[in-house]
């Protein structure tokens, strides 16, 4: 176990594209780190270039204190799962298990012993003998887990290590890794596309975007103070609903009608130097019908008529996608550069409809207007032109 | 709505009813081009076996079945050491040469599909261009050659030129076996502590066996087969392997064609190949890396 720590680590290929650009972040001893960003973001190259399977350009990488940049991956002692769990396939479940030992030299009875271990808390006992070609997808991900465990490694390095699997076993797996990694007290970098594995794993996420870092936090930070367009679009699902927008006179002027901040808000603004376009986000879970909110809280936020469109009953939740006025043509092309910058196109949530998540109590019926409250306070504001978060 | 419907449905189903009716007889028209090739192939060898069993007096009985079983022609061959002795040879050079080429050729061509070094594709390039050589234009040069460095006559000389014809065709083999072996599981067993020894002998190997083997068949065949080089550097039965052999038979007189002879011979120095393939058919048996990635 140890703290792993990247300093201005950059991966340059000989073309000159950088795949991860000046990344910094300390991972302190045992704690379960997720690295998340789409396809292409440099999560995977970071990763690699902890294992030492790709080498860093620039920048120092340390594990337990020690610069390891030079290092091969056997003398880094860290263990790595794959996406493609990449099982010897000619070596049955045992020798799967064993082979990391094996090549450490390590007594025969000793690796016996762990590999039993291993097994029996990976409930793989009964499979070791057998061929990895003869097991299920979820047995395979578990040997891959198993042959990473036996080695009490330094770090686990996971590679989407969920992503072959159908939606209800990674469920499961997933709680099996939380449980796995809070019982083993390893240093984890976990590395996966899924926001919601992110959130549900992660003692704190990195949010990548094209090599470069755009937040670190706790899942709850990521969700509450989103540091940019970019990782208030990628967090949360489904994803925050962006609107242009302009601040006036402590009051907020957008397509949804004009809306009076709260003061504390208008303060943090003034002294953020908020400029006046502004891009409006506001999470589903933020609206309610106005009808189930009562008191104090119903003065926090504004009320609007809507039309929903479409209703999506989940049973805990009515998700109300419904159309939002177009905003002016000078603002349209700001609004589709943000859903290009957050990766969400045309979904639900961006453009001319907003998505909002409901009380199943809510009466509100497909194509009939009712009353929409959503919480001021929870408005986030985001520079129109940097997308930096604003009033933070 | 029925009514409009229910021509679509039955359309459909004449469809299907139809569609078996094809595959028979595709499956016929098939099976009759197969019986002929089958036939076509096998008559000559079939010839072969029955000259190699008939008794020396009618050999030239005109019949394609034996009339009068015996073993004459392969006790003849076998007295003496005018067959044995050159069979002898082709085992001996047919396995030298061929572990010596496939234990190169492996790593060889694991380099050439794992690594990127310069010159790789002229090495690729060259390697192919030697497998293409016609090897008459050489038998000349290599004679003179095996000659003056003593050589000539000898299984090292048979043995070199089988390497430099049959690496680049084993290389090549190999190496698209290598290319399907999933990068993943060598990633892996990096980050396992292997080294890169350890990976090629623990991991890569034994998954590239069905290739191995493969191509073993493949390069041994070369080598068993070959009739020029083997004529060619070869003088006395030092060396000579089976094939060339075969053309210095002589007849009971030196008039008479030791026809029975050379088919027993040739019966017998096919029989190495049926066992290979069958030793080694069960090998290249595709799918031994299924399970290393999800499938």
């Amino acid at each position: 176990m140890a703290t792993i720590s990247l300093e201005h680590v950059t991966k340059r290929y000989p073309d000159g594209t950088e795949a991860v650009r000046d990344l910094n972040l300390d991972i302190s001893d045992g704690e379960f780190i997720v690295f998340v960003g789409p396809s292409g973001c440099g999560k995977s190259t970071a990763l690699n270039m902890i294992a030492g399977l790709e080498d860093i350009s620039s920048g120092d990488l340390r594990i337990g204190g020690k610069v390891v940049n030079q290092l091969t991956p056997k003398d880094r002692d860290i263990a790595m799962v794959f996406q493609t769990y990449a099982l010897y396939p000619h070596m049955t479940v045992r020798q799967n298990m064993a082979f990391p030992l094996k090549i450490a030299k390590v007594p025969q009875d000793e690796i016996n012993r762990r590999v039993t271990e291993a097994a029996e808390l990976l409930e793989l006992t009964e499979h070791l003998d057998r061929k990895p070609a003869n097991l299920s997808g979820g047995q395979r991900q578990r040997v891959a887990m198993g042959r990473a465990i036996v080695r009490n490694p330094q770090a686990f390095l996971m590679d989407e290590p969920l992503s072959n699997l159908d939606a209800k076993l990674r469920g499961q797996m997933r709680t099996s890794i939380a449980r796995l990694q809070q019982r083993l007290k390893v240093t984890t970098v976990y590395v996966t596309h899924d926001q919601t594995e992110a959130m549900t794993l992660g003692d704190r996420i990195m949010v990548l975007r094209l090599g470069v870092m755009q937040q670190v936090g706790t899942p709850q930070e990521l969700y509450d103070y989103p540091a940019n367009l970019f990782v208030a679009g990628f967090i949360g699902s489904p994803s925050m609903n962006f609107m242009p927008g302009q601040l006036a006179d402590g009051g907020l002027k957008w397509p949804l009608g004009d809306v009076s901040l709260p003061a504390e808000v208008v303060r943090r603004l003034e002294e953020d130097k908020a400029p006046r376009d502004v891009i409006v986000g506001i999470r589903p879970e933020n609206f309610e019908d106005a009808e189930l909110v009562e008191g104090a809280k119903r003065d926090q936020g504004s009320i609007m008529s809507v039309k929903p469109e479409v209703l999506e009953s989940l049973g805990s939740d009515v998700l109300a996608y419904f159309p939002v006025p177009r905003p002016e043509a000078s603002q349209v092309a700001e609004l589709e550069r943000v859903a290009a910058e957050v990766g969400t196109g045309d979904a639900p949530g961006s453009g001319s409809t907003f998505v909002a998540r409901l009380s199943p109590a809510t009466r509100a019926r497909v194509a009939n207007s009712f009353d929409l409250w959503f919480d001021t306070h929870k408005l986030h504001l985001f520079d129109a032109h940097t997308g930096r978060a604003l009033g933070r | 709505m029925t009514a409009v419907a229910a021509p679509t449905v039955k359309r459909a189903a004449r469809v299907r009813t139809a569609a078996p009716q094809m595959p028979a007889r595709r499956k016929a028209s098939w099976a009759t081009v197969n019986v002929i090739t089958v036939a076509w192939t096998l008559f000559p060898i079939w010839w072969l076996v029955a000259l190699a069993f008939k008794d020396p007096t009618t050999l030239t009985d005109g019949s394609f079945w034996p009339n009068k079983w015996s073993w004459t022609n392969f006790s003849g061959i076998f007295h003496g050491s005018a067959f044995v002795r050159p069979l002898i040879n082709s085992i001996g050079i047919g396995v030298i040469s061929t572990v010596i080429s496939v234990v190169l050729a492996t790593m060889a061509a694991y380099a050439v599909a794992r690594l990127n070094f310069p010159g790789k594709g002229l090495l690729i390039g060259v390697s192919l261009m030697i497998a293409m050589f016609p090897a008459i234009s050489l038998v000349n040069p290599m004679f003179n050659i095996e000659r003056a460095i003593g050589l000539f006559n000898t299984w090292p000389g048979l043995i070199i030129p089988y390497l430099a014809f049959s690496l680049p065709l084993a290389i090549y083999t190999l190496s698209a076996f290598f290319r399907e072996i999933p990068w993943d599981l060598e990633k892996a067993a990096k980050v396992d502590g292997a080294s890169q020894r350890q990976i090629f002998m623990t991991v890569i190997a034994p998954l590239a066996l069905p290739g191995i083997a493969t191509t073993s068949i493949l390069v041994f065949m070369f080598c068993w087969n070959d009739f020029i080089f083997a004529i060619s550097l070869t003088s006395t039965n030092d060396a000579r392997t089976a094939p060339a052999a075969m053309g210095f038979f002589t007849g009971v007189s030196q008039f008479t064609f030791p026809i029975g002879s050379i088919a027993a011979a040739a019966v017998i120095i096919t029989i190495p190949i049926v066992i290979f393939v069958v030793i080694f058919q069960r090998r290249i048996v595709a799918g031994m890396t299924s399970g290393a990635v999800k499938g």
